[in-house]
């Protein structure tokens, strides 16, 4: 434990109180910053990786972001925890053996409770393991705060994923299927209806795109987001 | 042998790994500047995922899977499923082998452990590497498909990963808008050329 922390253990009531300002302050900050501000998929380029494949509907993106929100949660707690027991040297190791316990976890209730969208994620719920956004803010953020901190830390940055994964979702799913959660919203034309269903938006190269013009729209509104190549 | 040839087409190209299944995209975006680099750490994704798939393999197939400790002759141990520690064996083979092979390369061939060598350690975190062997357990592959499989795979990844580094670098002599630049227009490149990949989909051997 470092100066800075024992020191905190040690205050005033009143201190206190004015440190819970303050505190309250940075929970705001953590759990809000990384949803527009900070975003781990558009600025951090971080969980990328799962993040496309699983977007092909609205339901199985919505799945996948709460189980990445609730194991970044649970992982960012649980080792800011014991962050000062983990020697440095197999810290990386420590915190693989933390979160693939929690996906494994994650795994056997999807696979309890719905075993239908656990079929559909096939692989990309494992693959939770090896995002990077939850070795990212382990490794960034919770090794060096309180767990509380972290915990907000951990909400801010799933939900910054998940809303990212329901935007492209949405659209893949609308465009691609005329569904919205499962529900025809647009009538197809082999069912009678008007709408001929872009299939592209079903396949992988779609979601590349998306997410670069999501990106592209996002660095529009936010110039400082820019890139100096 | 037609059988080994097909899984290994496919995984190079109808489904290749980076550009089909999105897995390996931190590192793939993030190192993917100079095609020297890239081809680098293409040449690691390789290796690794030759020597980690067909691992693995044997660990489900002899450890972890429903029956399969019927070699150890113990009646108890015959029927015991141990398939839900899977991930957990995954990921701890595949970190162990990453060590055991950058201290290898380290000893036996500093030439190229001095090209590979900060690129090792990434590989542990990387999707491409633990989905190959979740794909394997998957579509139940034996020894033989899998060592097939692995090299593909990471060839599938290599080749897209250098393609891609080559295009990035021609990228850097042009006029690209303030908002597109970097992150952006490397994801829409990456959606054409899944599209290009895409049209080895026809493939069948």
């Amino acid at each position: 434990m470092n100066v800075e922390q024992s020191a905190a253990l040690n205050i005033s009531a009143e201190e206190k109180k004015r440190l819970g300002k303050g505190e309250r302050r940075i929970w705001k900050k953590n759990l809000f910053l990384p949803i527009l501000d900070n975003n781990p998929i558009a600025l951090q380029i971080l969980g990328i990786c799962s993040a496309l494949a699983v977007t092909t509907n609205l339901k199985t993106s919505f799945v996948m972001s709460i189980a990445v929100i609730v194991v970044l949660c649970c992982s960012n707690v649980l080792i800011s925890l014991i962050r000062s027991q983990i020697p440095s040297a197999i810290r990386i190791i420590v915190q693989m053996a933390v979160i693939s316990s929690l996906v494994v976890v994650t795994d056997q209730v999807l696979k309890a409770y719905l075993f239908d969208i656990s079929k559909q994620l096939s692989v990309f719920v494992g693959l939770i393991i090896t995002n990077c956004i939850i070795m990212g803010r382990a490794e960034g953020y919770a090794m060096q705060n309180s767990p509380l901190r972290s915990f907000f830390d951990g909400l801010g940055n799933g939900i910054g994923y998940g809303i990212v994964l329901l935007m492209v979702g949405f659209v893949r799913e609308l465009f691609g299927a005329g569904k919205l959660f499962g529900f025809q919203v647009l009538p197809l034309v082999s069912e009678g209806g008007w709408y001929q269903p872009n299939g592209l938006m079903l396949l992988s190269p779609s979601a590349f795109f998306l997410i670069g013009i999501l990106i592209w729209i996002l660095r529009v509104v936010k110039p400082d987001q820019n890139e100096a190549e | 042998m037609e059988e080994y040839a097909s899984i290994f087409v496919k995984a190079v190209f109808v489904e290749n790994m980076a550009l089909a299944f999105f897995l390996g995209m931190c590192t793939f975006i993030a190192v993917s500047k100079r095609v020297s680099t890239a081809v680098g750490l293409g040449l690691a994704v390789i290796i690794v995922l030759g020597i980690t798939v067909p691992a693995n393999n044997i660990i489900y197939n002899y450890l972890l899977r429903e029956g399969a400790l019927v070699w150890t002759g113990i009646p108890a141990l015959a029927s015991v499923d141990l398939s839900f520690l899977g991930f957990i064996s995954y990921i701890g083979v595949i970190a162990a082998i990453v060590q055991i092979l950058e201290m290898f390369l380290d000893k036996y061939v500093p030439a190229l452990y001095a090209s590979l060598g900060i690129f090792l350690p990434l590989i542990t975190v990387n999707c491409a590497i633990l989905g190959a062997s979740l794909f394997m357990v998957e579509r139940d592959y034996a020894l033989g498909e899998s060592v097939v499989y692995g090299l593909g795979s990471g060839l599938g990844w290599a080749l897209a990963i250098v393609v891609f580094a080559g295009i990035r670098e021609k990228l850097r002599y042009n006029n690209i808008p303030a908002p597109l630049r970097g992150l952006a227009l490397a994801f829409i490149i990456t959606g054409l050329m899944a599209i290009a990949f895409m049209s080895f989909a026809g493939i069948s051997l």
